[in-house]
């Protein structure tokens, strides 16, 4: 990238970038730049404060006394977070497994360019728990365990988190395989590789970055649902952000910013791991 | 592309057969079991009676006096009035907001897009609940913006809340929660654009304000569409912005769903507010095909 930059552009590459600048020019729009730094302040000033009023001395949340790093020490000494913690950590773990290879194998079948009946209902039903809003997704799935009087504790979250996932798991999967060179699947048969082989030798190793990053995207969905999971949790599958729900309930504490601040900083890194596996390689 | 493991048709529904199960089963199946129960009556305990009956739906306009007659109670619509009020006013406030950011954006150098791209995305993949949360302190009493504008005098000592509690505080979460689901549709369609159009407008000397309007707007509508989709109607059946920011008493669609099957116990009623939020979903995604269809047979004239 940097070798792009420092190095004397062509001269047909310099024409076409004065146009583009020309371009550029001619969009500018007076105080864009400032309308954008104020979307920017609007989705991170709240981040921000809730970020640094967890290092807040005082017990009242909203009431500057001190920096203290007190209320971490409390949050993960929490035993009731930290089982909380434990069970949306299993969940996600659990859910992310599943709905990566169930999304891994429909992706094989409709990233291709094939038509075959079914095809349009079948990418229809894979979208619809991105289409249903998550209310009556976790109405209908609690409906549906009581009535038919399944309960398997974890085993019912771990369920719904996996329906719930798999579309996010799937998208970023599919976007690999369309842009895969799929003459290298057949240059793998015209070498009498089984069908297998080619799959296992060619296919997959193209295809990890894409579940890898469909993986971390299923794990953070998971990880941060609240709605699902206060629906169907029973009391002993609390998980992470419904017992935030609970604490907030009581009244808003440091403690409760300390303990967000860290599910925070936990979906801020898997998701740059996601951005760092699916970035186009140049 | 000739025989590949998921190529044949055994193969192909083998592949796809799980996912196709796990989602017929655990998601169609509840959500018909859904439509089933919203059209039968309620039971004490929380269950249903296995009978068919319209009562649910009734009771969303009417309710039933002390001579048992029915009387008209639009209290209900109100909720559905605020809902779809709220969702259609924050998808208008994302799409005034976001356009410019995803224009700003898509005029940036490559790798600084990709940068500004993920900024945006940022607070999108973190928690709902933590984010409302947040703006709970922001907004409350004493909170960040609260206690400098009574230091000024602004706000008087009485007034108690701010404006956390209000259908404004309900509006700033929605705007908040969807925001990077206008801005990255639209900065998509943006990307596609061919520059020398908004030139050739120009040099027409068509004013950069009027070459938006006719020649950047209409190209960029696919994407613009979808961000309307994709904003409203989540905001539609939000739960948690009404639930944190607007107190207990500005119910939205999604909320009241919620509380009958928490503290009301009223399945058949919740099913079927829930029914009726869903068709309002499948409405805006007709629509928004509609319209998808009309604009892409006009732009490939």
């Amino acid at each position: 990238m940097s070798a792009e930059t420092t190095s004397p552009p062509a001269p047909h590459l310099a024409k076409r970038s004065a146009r583009r600048r020309r371009a550029f020019q001619l969009g500018e729009f007076r105080g864009l730049t400032l309308w954008v730094g104020a979307v920017l302040v609007f989705l991170y000033f709240p981040i921000c404060v809730l970020v640094i009023y967890s290092f807040n001395e005082s017990r009242f949340a909203m009431n500057w006394t001190g920096f203290s790093t007190d209320w971490y020490g409390r949050a993960l000494a929490n035993r009731a977070a930290r089982t909380a913690a434990l069970n949306s950590v299993i969940v996600a773990t659990c859910a992310t497994a599943m709905a990566t290879v169930i999304a891994t194998a429909a992706a094989l079948v409709l990233a291709r360019r094939n038509q075959f009946r079914g095809k349009t209902a079948a990418i229809g039903l894979m979208s619809l728990p991105i289409l249903v809003p998550e209310i009556v997704t976790a109405i209908a799935t609690l409906i549906f365990f009581s009535t038919l009087g399944i309960r398997l504790g974890l085993g019912n979250l771990i369920i719904a988190h996996t329906v719930f996932s798999i579309p996010f798991a799937f998208m970023p999967i599919r976007a690999r395989l369309q842009g895969m060179d799929m003459s290298l699947e057949a240059a793998a048969r015209d070498l009498y590789a089984t069908p297998w082989q080619s799959f296992r030798l060619v296919t997959l190793p193209l295809l990890a970055p894409g579940i890898m990053a469909g993986a971390m995207l299923a794990f953070v969905i998971s990880l941060d649902d609240f709605i699902i999971s206060l629906m169907v949790a029973d009391a002993g599958s609390t998980t992470l952000p419904v017992y935030i729900f609970s604490m907030i309930r009581f009244g808003i504490t440091p403690e409760i910013n300390a303990i967000s601040t860290m599910l925070f900083a936990a979906s801020v890194s898997l998701v740059t791991v996601y951005w760092l596996l699916s970035r186009p390689r140049r | 592309m000739s025989a590949g493991l998921t190529e044949t048709p055994a193969g192909r529904w083998l592949a796809l057969g799980p996912a196709l199960l796990v989602i017929g089963v655990f998601m169609l199946v509840p959500l018909g079991i859904m439509v089933t129960i919203s059209f039968m009556e309620p039971n004490v305990y929380g269950g249903v009676h296995r009978q068919f009956s319209p009562s649910a739906y009734v009771q969303f306009l009417y309710q039933r006096d002390f001579d048992d007659n029915l009387v008209f109670n639009p209290g209900y619509l109100y909720i559905l009035g605020r809902s779809l009020g709220l969702a259609g006013l924050a998808t208008l406030i994302c799409f005034v907001a976001g356009f410019p950011v995803a224009w700003y954006i898509v005029r940036r150098p490559p790798h600084q897009r990709n940068v500004l791209i993920f900024l945006v995305t940022i607070p999108f993949w973190t928690n709902l609940l933590i984010r409302a949360y947040a703006w709970i302190i922001i907004l409350g009493r004493d909170g960040v913006i609260d206690t400098p504008l009574r230091w000024l005098g602004v706000m008087g000592p009485e007034a108690s809340n701010g404006i956390l509690y209000t259908n404004w505080a309900i509006l700033i979460g929605l705007v908040y929660t969807y925001l990077p689901l206008m801005i990255l549709p639209i900065y998509a369609s943006l990307e596609r654009l061919d520059f020398r159009l908004f030139e050739a407008a120009s040099d027409l000397y068509s004013n950069k304000w009027a070459s938006m309007r006719h020649v950047v707007i209409p190209l960029a509508l696919p994407g613009i569409f979808a961000g309307v989709i994709l904003v409203f109607v989540p905001a539609l059946g939000d739960f948690i912005s009404a639930q944190l920011l607007g107190g207990s008493r500005r119910l939205m669609l999604g909320n009241l769903v919620q509380l009958q099957f928490s503290t009301a116990r009223n399945w058949p009623f919740g099913a079927a507010v829930a029914v009726i939020l869903l068709l309002f979903v499948v409405a805006s995604m007709a629509a928004y095909l509609r319209l998808n269809r009309k604009t892409g047979l006009e732009l490939s004239k």
